[in-house]
């Protein structure tokens, strides 16, 4: 897990029919360094997706000719498992655990900001492309071993809290990638609300009280107006 | 249409005609069948006096001869109501009797026959009909003994005047009754047509009128009433919706034009635009949640979310959540308690965390004693005399055939009277005006509980607000609620 592969040239597709919104996401993504084509309808984005060209596909829910599900459903018919992130206007749980039954890979409800689905699609692409699951993480000094919990920082071995270790184990997971207080939310903790107040922060800031303090580097990263990230070194 | 044309197209007067025709035709049949008994029986009376008074002349005749016989029937004939004889010679040639005059070859033919006849002693008046028996005597004599059929006829006829008298009375009775049962039963109609041309109009608060029979129409009207209670329900909370829409969308949709408007008025540097931006975002982020909740509100009211219903236990909703609130609570120097006892129902997980969650937040934000009691200063922030005053308490648990989930903080609550104001959208007490947040907590926890068929409660802690989610049970476990209660202690 080095920073670097997030310098490669991502290949994206992004079906959706509204064209300012298609717009915004292809000039959004190209400005962070993707690649990003864009299919304004169900049977084009089909058709392009089916090219297999494409690292992450970005689907409205509601599409023109073609329901945004069914272009999933017909593409995991055809052993095509590119992970697909789904956009909606519709989004409440039902829809959420719809649009997951359908195949897809992760779900962000209409009006998202850009920041979320960023860091979900760098997420979605790094658990399509990337290494698979290690027994051990580590970023920097720091050191989390999944089998045997223990976590050790530099020669200190912390004591965490269970679900201090599970959203630790999260971050590292994605160790360089920007991992939301949605993304943490749902995938930590398991709920897909919105709190009014900033308890995730509150997690993180105990958590960060663990792993950072007393140290001279700071691992746990606050990156404003999106998240948080953990990574060895400043850039 | 005619008052008429409504009157007879009305399913009860159409049921009136169809059982006033088979009531019809039943006293049709049985008059008919009545008439034909009698016409019988009347038949056979005639045919058994008349075979008496045939052996008993035929007895005279072996007896006494032509002449003895004669001589009775001359005498016989005399007798008022007398029946009818004639005695005939070989020839043809009528020697005693009463008739006058018979049918064609009466005489000839022997046995039973009906006949048209006049009396010797009437013989102006019309032909009577007659039922006779005609026998040829041993000498070749001829005897007809008969009788007049008037009687039989007499009592057909009243028979048939009756039939004709009973069906008139049957067809007006059944009409009149139809008519008025009709007319009862549209009125009931035009009655509740007017009240839904009302409701269609636009005032929802129009009922049906339910009389006190308990009949199939007040039955409809019973349901159709229901059903306009829902709808005026949902009217008015999409109107309430709109209305708060208005205020609580519009405000800070107003705020975040003015921050956008104003950063771009006064030339600052590249730090200040990136500040006002970022306070955009943050403002737009506030909306897009309170919009969330208000679309979830909406689905749960409406029943929308039935789909992802599952078995599961409160007491891990209520530990979950207090998890995860247990550090932000601290941090704001209130104790987070939970106690829970298992209590499984059934219903969506998700809803059911996320209402708790909401009434948790809620606490954290309102549920702290009221300042103004104490004195300023940093000596009284937690009164060593006052423990458990900065404490929530989150429980889980079951009673009857219910399970409460329920939040209790010792804030200054909320007057008994406003209680009720407190759950609908939007409404943020107002002391509550200057802290964060949609105001949608309680409105969500409440269409949650009802999703579930069950309630939101608010009740005074004594100080504080004491706010309990009560969903039905899962069935099937009502008695074998465990009573061990689990306790968490915050860290």
């Amino acid at each position: 897990m080095t920073l670097i592969e997030t310098e490669n040239h991502m290949r994206l597709l992004i079906i959706e029919d509204d064209r300012e919104s298609a717009d915004y996401l292809v000039k959004a993504f190209r400005e962070v360094g993707y690649v990003a084509d864009l299919a304004s309808d169900g049977e084009e984005g089909l058709s392009l997706a089916d090219t297999g060209d494409y690292d992450v596909l970005v689907i409205d829910r509601m599409l023109p000719k073609r329901d945004g599900l069914s272009v999933i459903g017909t593409l995991r018919d055809k052993g095509n498992r590119t992970p697909a992130l789904i956009l909606s206007a519709l989004g409440q749980v039902d829809d959420r655990i719809k649009g997951l039954r359908a195949g897809g890979d992760d779900y962000l409800p209409k009006p998202y900001s850009f920041a979320e689905l960023l860091a979900r699609v760098e997420v979605l692409s790094r658990r399509h492309g990337g290494p698979t699951e290690e027994m051990v993480y580590r970023v920097g000094d720091l050191e989390l071993d999944r089998l045997s919990h223990r976590v050790v920082r530099g020669k200190d071995e912390l004591t965490l809290q269970p679900r201090e270790f599970r959203l630790l184990e999260y971050l590292m997971k994605h160790a360089g990638q920007v991992v939301t207080r949605t993304m943490l939310l749902e995938n930590v903790w398991d709920y897909h609300f919105d709190p009014q107040t900033n308890v995730i922060d509150v997690h993180i800031s105990r958590l960060r009280s663990k792993i950072d303090k007393g140290f001279e580097r700071p691992l746990l990263h606050t990156i404003r107006g999106a998240g948080y990230m953990i990574r060895d070194g400043i850039r | 249409m005619t008052a008429f044309g409504k009157l007879i197209r009305t399913t009860a007067f159409r049921l009136t005609l169809v059982y006033l025709l088979l009531f019809a035709l039943f006293a049709a049949s049985l008059l008919g069948y009545f008439a034909w008994n009698t016409r019988r029986l009347i038949t056979e009376q005639i045919t058994t006096t008349v075979n008496g008074e045939f052996s008993e002349l035929n007895d005279l005749f072996t007896r006494r001869g032509v002449r003895g016989l004669i001589y009775a029937i001359e005498n016989r004939a005399l007798r008022p109501g007398a029946n009818l004889y004639l005695v005939t010679t070989p020839t043809g040639q009528a020697v005693a009797g009463n008739v006058a005059a018979l049918g064609n070859g009466v005489m000839a033919t022997q046995g039973w026959s009906e006949t048209i006849y006049h009396r010797l002693d009437e013989e102006q008046q019309a032909p009577h009909r007659a039922l006779v028996r005609v026998s040829e005597l041993s000498n070749g004599f001829r005897l007809l003994v008969g009788r007049d059929l008037d009687e039989r006829k007499r009592i057909f006829g009243i028979v048939a005047k009756a039939a004709q008298w009973s069906m008139l009375i049957v067809v007006v009775l059944g009409l009149a009754g139809g008519v008025f049962v009709a007319r009862r039963v549209l009125r009931r109609i035009d009655a509740m047509t007017g009240t839904t041309r009302r409701i269609m109009e636009g005032d929802l608060s129009g009922r049906l009128p339910v009389g006190r029979s308990g009949d199939e129409l007040d039955r409809l009207a019973d349901s159709l009433n229901a059903m306009l209670e829902r709808i005026e329900a949902l009217m008015t909370g999409l109107k309430e919706v709109s209305d708060n829409i208005a205020h609580d969308l519009k405000t800070p949709l107003t705020r975040l034009r003015n921050r956008a408007e104003e950063a771009l008025a006064t030339s600052g540097s590249e730090a200040e635009y990136r500040a006002a931006l970022e306070r955009t975002i943050e403002e737009s982020d506030g909306l897009i949640r309170t919009f969330n909740a208000l679309l979830m509100i909406a689905r749960a009211e409406s029943g929308q979310v039935n789909g992802n219903m599952e078995d599961f236990d409160a007491a891990d909703i209520a530990n979950g959540i207090h998890e995860l609130y247990e550090p932000l609570a601290e941090d704001k120097g209130i104790t987070l308690r939970v106690v829970t006892q298992p209590a499984r129902l059934h219903g969506n997980r998700e809803l059911v965390s996320q209402a708790l969650a909401n009434l948790v937040e809620n606490a954290i934000k309102y549920g702290k004693p009221e300042p103004s009691i104490q004195p300023p200063g940093p000596l009284v922030a937690v009164g060593a005399d006052e423990p458990g005053q900065t404490e929530i308490l989150i429980e889980a648990r079951r009673e009857g055939d219910s399970v409460l989930l329920s939040v209790t903080d010792h804030g200054p609550g909320i007057p008994e009277a406003d209680r009720k104001h407190a759950v609908e959208r939007f409404v943020r007490l107002e002391a509550s005006r200057t802290q964060p947040g949609s105001g949608l907590g309680l409105s969500l926890a409440s269409a949650v509980a009802t999703l579930h068929r069950g309630e939101l409660r608010l009740s005074d802690a004594d100080p504080g607000l004491r706010v309990t989610l009560a969903i039905p049970a899962l069935s099937g476990e009502g008695l074998a609620v465990q009573t061990q209660s689990l306790e968490s202690h915050p860290v």
